[in-house]
């Protein structure tokens, strides 16, 4: 194969992008309107007509328009690398996702231990961004989210686990066909999380831990704006702000659409074979994507931040261990049934 | 030249490249940061060998682990920031002998040896034997090492928690 001949692999390469922007883009607007609702106001209302629908596209514009503010005594490479490598962390891991039975990027067998290897690369790129800036706050809101982002990955990992116990297999796109159909108490979809009792516990502990992870409240330390202005994006500006702000909404999808893959069928019909088919499954499962992403948006205008003593005891001392024991109950489950 | 080719030397390139600036670069963060790249290259070459599950090991135990906490050990002792820790050049003569020596060596076995170069043939997916042979054949080491790690953190925490004995 010659570099010309991969082109339509570069094309097939760049649908997820198309998939994330179109996303942030929206993902930005509810965001506001959630907010607005949640505090009894309306949100954006006029930039485009309908209901401020156009509001992410002039933040956009406004965004490239600004300058590109680099401090003088920050670490010049670092500083704008960063957040591209924030971003491309995010975006390599959406090579696992099926998105419908008839895309996949990279339909490889180590499909989700592949996807939690690379996004760790995310609590590299928050170090190198708090520490090249040069800045106390961005430094102390890089240690925070490094700490938090390594101590939730152990219960996020446990999660995933049990989970695949139950699959047997790493592949998602494995994961999700096993999970077709509609047997379960007979009217019930096949979806991993109504075969085992236990993968209900499983899934909170997910859901908490993905929080954590995309560091969306109740679990925002690393930019807690009341106590260290804006965490590790303190020094940035413009474009490379709005890399940042990408990455964390493409992270929020992906760890929304990992969790709808684990639990709740991927890209399968909840009627069976009613409304099935590749356009079908794209559908179904982008909106089971956004229901977890509404999900922590409501979270996040609903509720308090925690402390950082409070986050760290709630990992190690009630997570971690609660999703061991949910662990070994899951497999004693499979045994028995 | 094949997309796979133009991949290895690219990778090779960052591989190499990034691991002499780690070793030549005097701020100890700027290295921490140039190993990632290493480390990075070195899992995408595990890549191009299909060894995909070792790829993906790397990364999560070297990049997502080890290197952040060297990022900490090294951020936390100095208090964030690095200016005062002082880094010099030392027996610079003596290491160049004993390198070059080395090197040459090497070079010389690179000449000298002929390398069996086997046909690319693409496995069938490696976790599957990975996991059979670790469980079955290998279930007596892979316990022990199990055990190690466990002591190794018992450990750790003993000496992070600073138990006093009461006499």
């Amino acid at each position: 194969m010659t570099w010309l001949e991969s082109l339509p692999l570069a094309v097939f390469v760049m649908i997820p992008l198309v998939i994330i922007l179109i996303y942030a883009l929206f993902a930005i607007w509810m965001e506001r309107k959630v907010a607005g609702f949640i505090q009894d106001r309306l949100g954006p209302m006029r930039v485009g007509g309908w209901h401020g629908w156009a509001q992410s596209f002039a933040d956009l514009l406004k965004l490239i328009q600004k300058e590109d503010i680099i401090p003088a005594e920050a670490s010049k490479f670092l500083f704008r690398f960063a957040p591209f490598l924030m971003f491309a962390a995010s975006y390599a891991a959406f090579a696992v996702i099926p998105f419908s039975s008839a895309y996949m990027g990279s339909n490889i067998d180590i499909g989700v231990f592949y996807l939690l290897a690379i996004t760790s690369l995310l609590t590299i790129s928050v170090i190198m961004a708090g520490w090249a800036s040069n800045n106390k706050w961005s430094l102390l809101g890089a240690m925070r989210t490094a700490a938090q982002m390594v101590s939730y990955e152990v219960p996020t990992i446990m999660a995933v686990l049990s989970v695949i116990i139950v699959a047997g297999s790493l592949n998602l796109m494995t994961v999700t066909e096993m999970q077709s159909g509609n047997d379960t108490l007979g009217f019930l979809p096949n979806w991993l999380i109504f075969q085992n009792p236990f993968l209900l516990v499983a899934f909170v502990i997910f859901f908490i831990s993905i929080l954590a992870e995309s560091h969306r409240v109740p679990f925002d330390l690393p930019e807690s704006e009341s106590e260290l202005v804006a965490g590790f994006q303190t020094e940035y500006s413009g474009m490379r702000w709005a890399m940042f702000m990408l990455a964390e909404y493409a992270d929020m999808l992906l760890l929304s659409l990992l969790g709808a893959v684990l639990f709740f069928g991927g890209w399968n019909s909840p009627f069976g074979g009613f409304m099935d088919g590749p356009i079908w499954g794209f559908f179904w499962f982008m909106f089971k994507g956004m229901i977890l992403v509404f999900v922590m948006m409501w979270i996040r205008w609903t509720l308090p931040r925690y402390r950082v003593d409070q986050l760290m005891y709630l990992c190690w001392s009630i997570l971690i261990p609660l999703s061991f024991i949910n662990f070994v109950l899951i497999a004693l489950w499979e045994m028995l049934f | 030249m094949e997309l796979t080719t133009l991949l290895f030397y690219f990778f090779s390139l960052l591989t190499i490249g990034s691991a002499i600036f780690m070793v030549f670069s005097k701020n100890i963060v700027h290295a921490a940061f140039a190993l990632m790249f290493t480390l990075l290259g070195v899992a995408a070459l595990y890549v191009l060998l299909f060894a995909d599950f070792i790829a993906a090991t790397q990364i999560l135990v070297y990049v997502g682990g080890i290197l952040i906490l060297i990022l900490f050990g090294v951020m936390l002792t100095t208090k964030g920031f690095t200016d005062n820790l002082k880094t010099l050049t030392t027996n610079l003569r003596p290491v160049s002998v004993v390198m070059t020596l080395v090197a040459a060596g090497m070079i010389y076995v690179l000449l000298t040896t002929t390398w069996p170069v086997a046909e690319i043939a693409e496995p069938e997916g490696t976790i599957t034997g990975l996991g059979t042979l670790l469980l079955k054949e290998y279930i007596l080491p892979f316990q022990v090492t199990g055990v190690l790690l466990l002591v190794a953190i018992i450990g750790a925490l003993l000496m992070a928690t600073k138990v006093k004995h009461q006499q």
